[in-house]
């Protein structure tokens, strides 16, 4: 009798705990949101509510006139206060290129290397992994000076190879270590009856490691992805015109010395935002599944 | 009779040795590129900058400069009471962000993993400051936390019925903090999601056993969950140690390390000395010095994640 008042007591206590997790849940996730939601608002507003006082809450209408602007088309109030006519489409041609390119040589590479520091022994195994670490470790903006020195001798400053370059060069370690674990998590009995059936090591990789470690290697690349796609100190000093120049170091073109245009700059950001957006919309369940797959576990 | 098995003796030795030789060398060959890509664009250039750290190098004396061995460091390190506070505000900023970071992002987790519905709409929507480059969350904090005109203001003056103009990013401690809650708001998603799928991954059999018990919620917490996330708990702190410097971008952009060097930071200050000041040799003593501040962090997070991994540890 008295546990059965308990348990209902207790589930009740339970209920009101979950209603208290949802709401609590959903507050602090507005509060995360609210800079989101103000970027994508500021891109559609009327002009004349931006940066208003007092400030505008409820827009009186909504204006695409920024991305008309940004993609060239006529529009009654013409160009942006700043960064008149910028180049959007070679930037998105440059950041998508760049971005992708390099993600997927990284991968490549990153793979490779995770498979060997997760299958093989070697001397100086634990020395190779750790400097590779310490590469990765080092700031953008300690690598910026040399490295836009080095690119002007060897002709690699403003290229879009030489960008895809350095971004894979930063991604292949942390690819790496993530494969590492992804490949540690599969049984090495898998493999060695692959081997038994007459496999080459190779073989094995290709028929056994690779397909397993799959999601895996969608996380790796979400990584990869976003850092190329939002790299900054290396870009803004190795990209110099729309024939090399990414989305993050043209962001500066709709500033001034006292002003910003937060109307072009909102819009340009929500544009930047979108492939980002679609490309982690895909590979989201891969990367939870990635993580829990025990490749994340020390 | 004594030819053919010779023969075969012959063949089999050389498959063997043949299979010998590239199973011995086929993860030399499998990490060659990797390693000829980085020391390319990574090791050479900071071999470079090593060099130039030790010269009196700057950008109207790039015909016409003298090798000063350490001087730069001696300089920045005992003559420099600006390369020492912002060292001091490194360090302290650092520290505060990564532990708001983790017990925010663990609270999250934890809200996130007990949602009864829309988990995977909440973590869509958590994982938004993710995808923002960092240089994109600078411009956006420098405007919402602008005096005149910023979202925080005027959501102050909607709460108070007052206009109010506090100059976030100019007062001493406020241009500190607005820097923090800039990185905080970049990084906690980061957080969320590990610790996420920490607390996924977590086996039932042991809180099922614990709620027998009669144990709270709290105990349940301190002595199941937070021990069996320590693993995810480093990889996160891990994967953060090697991004520390992503914080640059923010800040350069919110602040650039002013007013009056509140808020610079090592990187800021690389930046301040190299590019805008153009002492080019100055500047890469000091890029050094946060390459070591960096090293120190994942050196120390990834001896652990070897040694649990390769010192017979479990997966």
């Amino acid at each position: 009798m008295s546990v059965a008042t308990r348990t209902k007591s207790f589930s009740r206590s339970r209920r009101r705990g979950r209603i208290l997790n949802e709401i609590f849940l959903w507050f602090v996730l507005f509060i995360f949101f609210i800079p989101v939601l103000w970027i994508i608002l500021t891109s559609v507003r009327i002009r004349s509510e931006i940066n208003a006082f007092p400030p505008v809450w409820i827009p009186s209408g909504f204006s695409f006139d920024s991305y008309k602007i940004l993609f060239g088309m006529p529009t009654p109030e013409g160009a942006f206060g700043l960064g008149g006519s910028i180049p959007v489409g070679d930037y998105a041609r440059n950041s998508i290129v760049i971005s992708l390119v390099s993600t997927l040589f990284a991968l490549v590479l990153g793979t490779a290397a995770g498979f060997v520091f997760a299958r093989f022994k070697f001397r100086y195994k634990n020395g190779t992994f750790l400097a590779m670490m310490l590469f990765r470790a080092i700031p953008g903006i300690a690598l910026s000076l040399p490295l836009f020195i080095l690119y002007a001798r060897l002709g690699l400053s403003d290229t879009v190879p030489g960008m895809i370059l350095i971004y894979v060069a930063l991604n292949i370690p942390f690819t790496a270590w993530l494969m590492d674990g992804f490949f540690r998590a599969i049984p090495e009995e898998l493999e060695d009856a692959a081997r038994i059936d007459g496999c080459s090591h190779w073989g094995a990789f290709v028929r056994v490691d690779l397909p397993l470690a799959l999601p895996g290697a969608a996380a790796a690349g979400i990584f990869a992805f976003l850092t190329s796609w939002n790299e900054f100190a290396l870009a803004s000093i190795i990209t110099r015109t729309p024939a090399s120049r990414t989305f993050p170091p043209a962001l500066f073109e709709f500033t001034g010395q006292f002003v910003s245009d937060w109307r072009g700059m909102t819009a340009m950001s929500v544009l930047m935002l979108i492939p980002a957006v679609i490309f982690v919309a895909i590979v989201q369940r891969q990367l939870m599944e990635g993580l829990t797959s025990g490749a994340t576990k020390g | 009779m004594t030819t053919r098995p010779l023969a075969q003796e012959a063949v089999a030795s050389r498959r063997r040795w043949r299979i010998s030789l590239s199973e011995r060398h086929l993860p030399f060959i499998l990490l060659l590129p990797s390693v000829i890509i980085m020391l390319l664009v990574i090791g050479f250039p900071m071999l470079y900058s090593l060099y130039l750290s030790l010269t009196s190098y700057t950008l109207t004396t790039a015909q016409n400069y003298d090798f000063i061995g350490l001087k730069n460091y001696a300089t920045l390190l005992f003559d420099d009471p600006l390369f020492w506070a912002s060292f001091g505000r490194t360090v302290l900023f650092i520290t505060l962000a990564v532990n708001i970071e983790f017990l925010l992002g663990l609270g999250i987790a934890h809200l996130i993993a007990r949602a009864i519905r829309g988990q995977s709409v909440a973590r869509t929507l958590i994982m938004m400051p993710m995808m923002f480059a960092p240089i994109l969350v600078g411009f956006q904090f420098k405007w919402f936390f602008n005096a005149q005109v910023g979202l925080v203001n005027n959501i102050l003056y909607a709460i108070t019925g007052e206009p109010h103009f506090i100059p976030w990013l100019i007062d001493k401690p406020l241009g500190f903090i607005s820097i923090l809650i800039a990185e905080i708001w970049m990084s906690t998603p980061f957080m969320v999601v590990i610790l996420e799928a920490g607390i996924l991954s977590l086996p039932q059999e042991p809180f099922e056993a614990a709620e027998v018990d009669g144990a709270s919620g709290w105990q349940k917490f301190r002595h199941l969950t937070l021990p069996m996330l320590l693993p995810f708990i480093y990889t996160a702190m891990a994967i953060r140690s090697l991004d520390i410097a992503r914080a640059y971008d923010v800040v350069q952009i919110m602040t650039g390390g002013g007013p009056a060097n509140r808020t610079e930071l090592i990187w800021t200050y690389v930046n301040r000395l190299a590019f805008t000041g153009q002492q080019f040799a100055v500047g890469a003593a000091m890029s050094y010095i946060t390459v070591i501040f960096s090293w120190i962090f994942t050196w120390w997070f990834f001896y652990n994640v070897i040694k649990s991994r390769w010192a017979g540890g479990q997966s």
